[in-house]
């Protein structure tokens, strides 16, 4: 991609030849090279097999299977059918609903789980009371499983005896069918989601709030800025590199969800709450239609990596030199 | 207030509603934490409860308490068996994924070669692979390799896609150590291998654990993988226990509560003693990935 790291001066010292050695030098020199790059190779092929071998290799796999009409059985996959499947994909309204609730629930993120896991986490940095023991708690339900959270989720959202319409029946309410209303359950969806992860959203944001000198804020207070002024001035884009990390996790994350849909509603009723990740596990483990299952790996695949490199060459650019960029610059 | 902004030199006289601010602000916090804990406290104390009494009863103690939800749980082989399997293959995970990156990452600080930069932008470009993606090609991989309902055919994986975190956040902590460290110890006559291992692993102990401690929570909570690989009970994961159980006792709300607070307690445990690594480790690998 970008000028091998070789051009660095300090780092060649360990494999190239020693500057200024005599031609004499030259076989050990050569031999010593040899023993490095054996170094290199006996060092790095363990993980890069690995890697190739489970990471890389099954998207060419589903890359190709995803041209075959195959139900996953008898060898290789012979019927071939071009891009059929993912003509019928972009036909089918499942898949592109698919689409749509994925994209609200990226926007519900942006505009309510990350804002308000922003706020708790500047609430939380200031000197309050308890503070220790709440951001242990916010932080709590990320390390449960999503199917423990789902399961229990499951239960306080039953229609008759489930906790959420006990306490709204306090209220005189007769709650909702949560899970079971189509029109209702993406929200849920999201509640539950905002339960889990805004807790790791507020953690990011209170580290990278840490990252930033208080003389800039008392600077400010000194300017004679008040609370929001110093919060919009000052803190807001002194955070701008933590924002734009944990808006990319919430996007990643959002294209991927399984585990959650899969327990709350198996991504019904009536494909209400169904994920592009839930249509493939349909097709690709319920219904033994490879091929078609595979397509939509494949977009779920384009749509990440679009979005990633996206979202790496205009927004991260600026801030993490080194991961996708080259690392010159950290040098 | 106590901020140092009294730069405004407001005289020392409060504003007669100076309390409302704290108050205010410890309201928000409760009852966000009030969102929080009351599932879990619903999931605790609906354990001791039947399921009668969780539609009659929904917001009191038990009466009677009923322990039985939990003993049950606790006195079958099942359960026991979910965590024993989940606890070696996150174990074995870990160990294969922080050996393995710790390699990588040593050579990706520390050694300049031709193609470098391209080797290390494609583990990172994997860091951006939801692991959804790739589950239905692995699957069918597996099963080829015969590796359906065999403990390797999750660890491997796992490890896997575990690889490009561990290896950005292990390369970066390598990179902070000082190259004369490393001078001084060719000169001693240190191979570069007796380097990694006698200097370098022991250096870096504190990131070793942030990483290890990420990937055991990574793999302990893993459903998807062992869901597909996994048909056989006697290999699932606490994951699929939960599941399982809630298929088969639907209709008894209670006995779930039970086993679901049950299978927290391992997580939760493990996060009270390791929540600095974890969250370290999370926020390092959010900056620099």
């Amino acid at each position: 991609m970008t000028p091998p790291a070789l051009a660095d001066e300090r780092r060649m010292t360990r494999t190239g030849p020693p500057r200024g050695a005599g031609p004499a030098a030259a076989p050990s020199a050569r031999r010593r090279r040899f023993r490095l790059l054996g170094t290199i190779t006996l060092f790095l092929l363990p993980a890069l097999v690995l890697f190739a071998l489970l990471v890389l290799a099954p998207i060419a796999v589903a890359v190709y299977t995803s041209a075959f009409k195959w139900n996953g059985l008898g060898g290789l996959p012979r019927n071939f059918v071009g891009l059929d499947n993912f003509t019928r994909m972009f036909g089918d309204e499942v898949f592109v609903g698919d689409l749509r609730r994925g994209a609200l629930l990226i926007a519900l993120s942006l505009v309510i789980q990350l804002p308000l896991a922003l706020a708790i986490a500047m609430l939380l940095n200031q000197r309050m009371r308890g503070r220790a023991v709440y951001r242990l708690l916010f932080f709590a339900p990320y390390v449960l499983s999503e199917v423990i959270t789902g399961v229990l989720f499951t239960m306080i959202f039953s229609p008759d005896a489930g906790l959420a319409n006990q306490i709204l029946g306090l209220a005189g309410i007769d709650g909702p069918q949560w899970l079971a209303d189509p029109s209702l359950v993406m929200m849920t969806l999201f509640l539950v989601m905002t339960w889990k992860y805004f807790g790791f959203h507020m953690i990011l944001y209170l580290a990278g709030r840490q990252g930033i000198p208080k003389e800039l804020g008392e600077a400010a207070a000194i300017d004679g800025a008040g609370p929001w002024k110093r919060f919009r001035y000052v803190t807001l884009p002194l955070l701008g590199p933590t924002i734009r990390v944990s808006v990319f996790l919430s996007v990643i994350g959002a294209i991927q969800l399984f585990d959650l849909v899969w327990v709350l509603t198996a991504g019904g009723p009536i494909h209400s709450s169904e994920t592009m990740a839930v249509t493939m596990f349909q097709f690709g483990f319920k219904r033994s239609q490879i091929g078609y299952a595979s397509a939509v790996s494949v977009v779920m695949f384009v749509i990440s990596l679009v979005f990633a490199l996206g979202y790496q060459r205009f927004v991260l650019r600026r801030d993490t030199e080194g991961a996708i960029t080259t690392m010159r610059a950290q040098r | 207030m106590t901020a140092p902004a009294s730069a405004h030199a407001r005289p020392a006289r409060r504003h007669p509603l100076w309390w409302l601010r704290p108050v205010s602000l410890q309201a928000i916090v409760i009852v966000l934490g009030a969102f929080i804990v009351v599932p879990l406290l619903f999931a605790l104390v609906g354990g001791f409860k039947d399921t009668a009494q969780l539609s009659t009863n929904p917001f009191g103690l038990p009466s009677p308490w009923v322990p039985e939800n939990y003993t049950d749980v606790l006195f079958s082989g099942g359960f026991w068996r979910q965590l024993l399997n989940s606890t070696f293959i996150a174990v074995a995970t870990t160990a294969i994924v922080v050996g393995l990156s710790s390699m990588a990452a040593f050579v990706f600080a520390r050694f300049a070669f031709r193609g470098r930069e391209l080797l290390f932008t494609l583990f990172t470009v994997g860091l951006m692979f939801p692991f959804a993606v790739a589950i239905l090609p692995l699957f069918v991989l597996l099963r080829t390799l015969g590796l359906l309902d065999n403990p390797l055919g999750v660890i491997l994986p796992q490890a896997a896609f575990g690889l490009p975190m561990t290896i950005i956040i292990l390369r970066s902590f390598f990179r902070s150590i000082p190259r004369e460290v490393e001078e001084a110890a060719t000169i001693d006559g240190c191979t570069s291998f007796g380097f990694f291992w006698r200097i370098l692993l022991p250096l870096a102990r504190p990131a070793l654990g942030t990483v290890s401690v990420l990937a055991i929570v990574t793999s302990w909570n893993n459903f998807f993988l062992p869901l597909v690989i996994f048909n056989d009970p006697n290999w699932w994961t606490v994951p699929l226990g939960v599941q399982q159980f809630y298929g088969q006792y639907s209709s008894d709300t209670a006995r779930i509560l039970a086993y679901v607070v049950l299978a927290m307690v391992p997580a939760l445990a493990f996060y009270a003693v390791a929540e600095r690594q974890l969250v370290g480790g999370l926020t390092a690998g959010a900056s620099k990935g």
